[in-house]
């Protein structure tokens, strides 16, 4: 269990190293002890979200939410922008670049009709906040990335199907080969292996 | 194609002391991938299969030939005329983005409520309505006449210098369908990225490998990302949440924001809300029945599911039987003639046939699942999901026809039929609709397959084990003893 390939991938070259787990509980625990032996360039690849397994492992809230928030922000100010420039307003910009919007007159109600434009401005809200949480959520995760060295073990492959993976990586200012190695087997997995760059 | 064992559990029994199981016969993670996906990684649909994408890809192509006639010959082929002037095209999109709303409302808003039965029916409830989106996106756009001027629905500088006019609830529907189907196909398809990431690290091909590497972006499964990840998911549901109640309010305001008498009233769009989630449901029943029969599926999307389902059809049909007598309660409390006399045209005059389908199919029909043996009997669930379909288009068609057809005064009356164009591009829509579902639930995951396998029992890291399926087979001598009705 103990014997790492890592001798057969030079210093350079190596990622780092995966620990093996087939259980939940073995995967939260070793995710609590790689957070309290003080590495920081960690992850957990798993094939859903275990739940509190992100606390655990001393993950700081996104800043997501914050980002959703602008993002509708926007989408309203757009939105009532749009709809009173082009239905309710004639001007020109510093006397120079006429803004000409469609004034229509129905039945004489206000050309600057607050509770008409509501729905517009609702739906673009929500339009661009939804817009800012996926692609936000792919900007801040990296992705789409195509080659990463976790995805290039075949083993780790179980990782999106019934296996849990703790991975140090090499670049960790605490790593030292033989430590993180011997770290690892304390923790009880099923198998260690190196991960090539 | 095999399936897995489906051994006889009855989890529909209420038992206080123990959560019923929601994930039958798998006890392991790699068993649910493997059970879920056998159909998608068979090299060979089932026949069956194969039989219906024939007919669907048939129908749809019906549907693409009546809109070239249509835009080759004008709007004359169809039945539209001068009072009825939205006659089919219109019924037929209100019924498709009401299909829709079930989807939304079984990812985000049973979401929301920790309701954790809706992870095996989710995903292609999501589908479902983005498809439905697509057949109900159709119809306006081809229902305008010159459909080479579309763009004329957008915001966009022309050389008229004209702008959409804001203050019209036709504008606000192009903005709450436009956004709800770009809401939903995110929420779609993020939802399946880390499915998609399990197909292609299982792909035997490299076809396979590539199709699917591409669309899962690479996802790695790190709990880094699983951390945004399940907050934009979050996020999604808490957005689409009020979106899939304002789109369904937006379309009512068509409706109501006009001075129709039987149209110009209050309780349009939380009575349009109840009705399209009512049909929706209806729909995700009708597509759930078959799927989980063809592709294996019974130990997910167990008969406590489509209990769940059916209790759902039953309150929405009481909401709408509710909305359908307080409109005529208010028709004549109002004391306003037209309207009370549209209320009376609509059950006793001409479309009268149509009305009573509408009550029949919509009222009476779910009431049946006030009873336990007919909400566990899969032939009477199927049937009546497919009686409340036809019920909720009939609805459609009384709201849109008979308030057009007699409206004010009696000499700009005018009577309303479809021809023969108008029906085949219904069916069409089927076709569209349909094709777009079967080529889904063979080449995508059609259960969300991480999000079972995290309300599974071996899920929960500290071993509590207050998450579901706490029962296990040997203590539970009840669900032994229990008959399957399958």
């Amino acid at each position: 269990m103990s014997e790492v390939a890592s001798n057969t991938i030079a210093r350079e070259n190596l990622y780092g190293l995966a620990a093996e787990f087939a259980t939940t509980p073995g995967i939260y625990h070793a995710a609590e002890e790689a957070h309290s032996a003080g590495y920081k360039w960690f992850d957990c690849l798993v094939p859903f979200p275990v739940h509190g397994l992100d606390r655990a492992m001393g993950v700081k809230m996104t800043i997501l939410p914050i980002l959703v928030f602008f993002g509708g922000m926007l989408g309203l100010t757009l939105a009532c922008c749009l709809q009173i420039f082009t239905n309710s307003l004639e001007f020109d910009i510093w006397a120079l670049i006429p803004v000409v919007g469609y004034q229509y007159d129905v039945s004489g109600k206000p050309l600057l009709g607050a509770a008409a434009f509501v729905p517009v401005a609702f739906e673009m809200t929500v339009l661009f906040s939804a817009l800012t949480a996926v692609f936000g959520t792919l900007f801040l995760n990296k992705l789409p990335m195509f080659y990463h060295p976790t995805l290039k073990h075949p083993a780790l492959a179980r990782a999106t199907d019934d296996r849990f993976y703790l991975v140090i990586e090499a670049r960790d200012p605490k790593f030292r080969l033989d430590e993180v190695e011997a770290f690892l087997n304390s923790l009880n997995p099923e198998t260690v292996i190196a991960l090539e760059k | 194609m095999t399936t897995a064992p489906v051994n006889k559990i009855d989890n529909t029994i209420e038992d206080p002391e123990n959560r019923p199981q929601l994930i039958l016969n798998h006890t392991e993670f790699s068993s649910v991938t493997t059970d879920i996906l056998r159909a998608n990684e068979s090299s060979k649909a089932p026949k069956s299969w194969y039989f219906a994408l024939a007919i669907s890809f048939t129908m749809m192509s019906m549907l693409g030939a009546m809109i070239g006639y249509l835009i080759f010959t004008g709007v004359g082929v169809w039945g539209n005329n001068n009072p009825v002037a939205w006659g089919y095209p219109i019924v037929n999109f209100v019924f498709w983005v009401g299909i829709g709303h079930a989807g939304t409302l079984i990812s985000a808003i049973l979401f929301l409520f920790r309701q954790k039965w809706r992870t095996a029916i989710n995903r292609f409830a999501e589908a479902m309505t983005i498809f439905a989106v697509i057949c109900a996106g159709t119809f306006p756009g081809i229902h305008i006449g010159r459909v080479w001027l579309a763009y004329w629905l957008f915001p966009i500088p022309n050389q008229m210098d004209m702008w959409p006019q804001f203050r019209s609830p036709l504008l606000w529907d192009v903005f709450a369908v436009g956004t709800y189907f770009t809401v939903s196909l995110l929420f779609w398809y993020l939802g399946m990225v880390p499915d998609l990431a399990t197909m292609r690290d299982r792909a035997t091909s490299k076809v396979k490998q590539l199709v699917y590497g591409l669309l899962s972006l690479g996802w790695r499964g790190s709990m880094r990302h699983w951390h945004r990840y399940e907050r934009a998911y979050l996020l999604l549901a808490a957005l689409a949440t009020p979106l899939v109640l304002s789109v369904h309010s937006v379309v009512s305001f068509d409706f109501a924001v006009s001075q129709l008498p039987g149209w110009h009233t209050t309780i349009f769009p939380p009575y349009f809300v109840a009705g399209a989630i009512f049909s929706g449901f209806a729909m995700v029943m009708t597509l759930a029945i078959p799927a989980r029969q063809l592709w294996g599926l019974k130990n997910f999307i167990t008969m406590r599911h489509l209990e769940n389902m059916c209790k759902v059809v039953l309150f929405t049909g009481s909401i709408v039987g509710y909305a359908y007598s307080m409109e005529f309660f208010i028709a004549w409390y109002s004391g306003e003639i037209y309207e009370s006399f549209t209320f009376i045209n609509r059950a006793f005059g001409p479309y009268g046939w149509a009305y009573w389908i509408m009550v029949s199919c919509n009222v009476l029909t779910p009431q049946i699942f006030w009873f336990k043996k007919a909400r566990n009997n899969i032939a009477i669930i199927f049937t009546a999901s497919l009686l409340v379909n036809v019920g909720m288009w009939f609805e459609r068609f009384v709201i849109v026809v008979t308030s057009l057809a007699n409206d004010f005064l009696p000499s700009s009356w005018g009577m309303y039929e479809p021809t023969w164009v108008d029906v085949v591009t219904f069916l069409g829509s089927f076709g569209l609709f349909m094709t777009f579902f079967l080529l889904f639930i063979r080449f995508l995951p059609i259960l969300a397959i991480a999000e079972l396998k995290s309300i599974m029992p071996i899920a929960d890291p500290h071993g509590h084990g207050h998450s579901y399926n706490e029962m296990s087979g040997e203590t539970n001598a009840q669900a032994e003893l229990a008959e399957e009705d399958e």
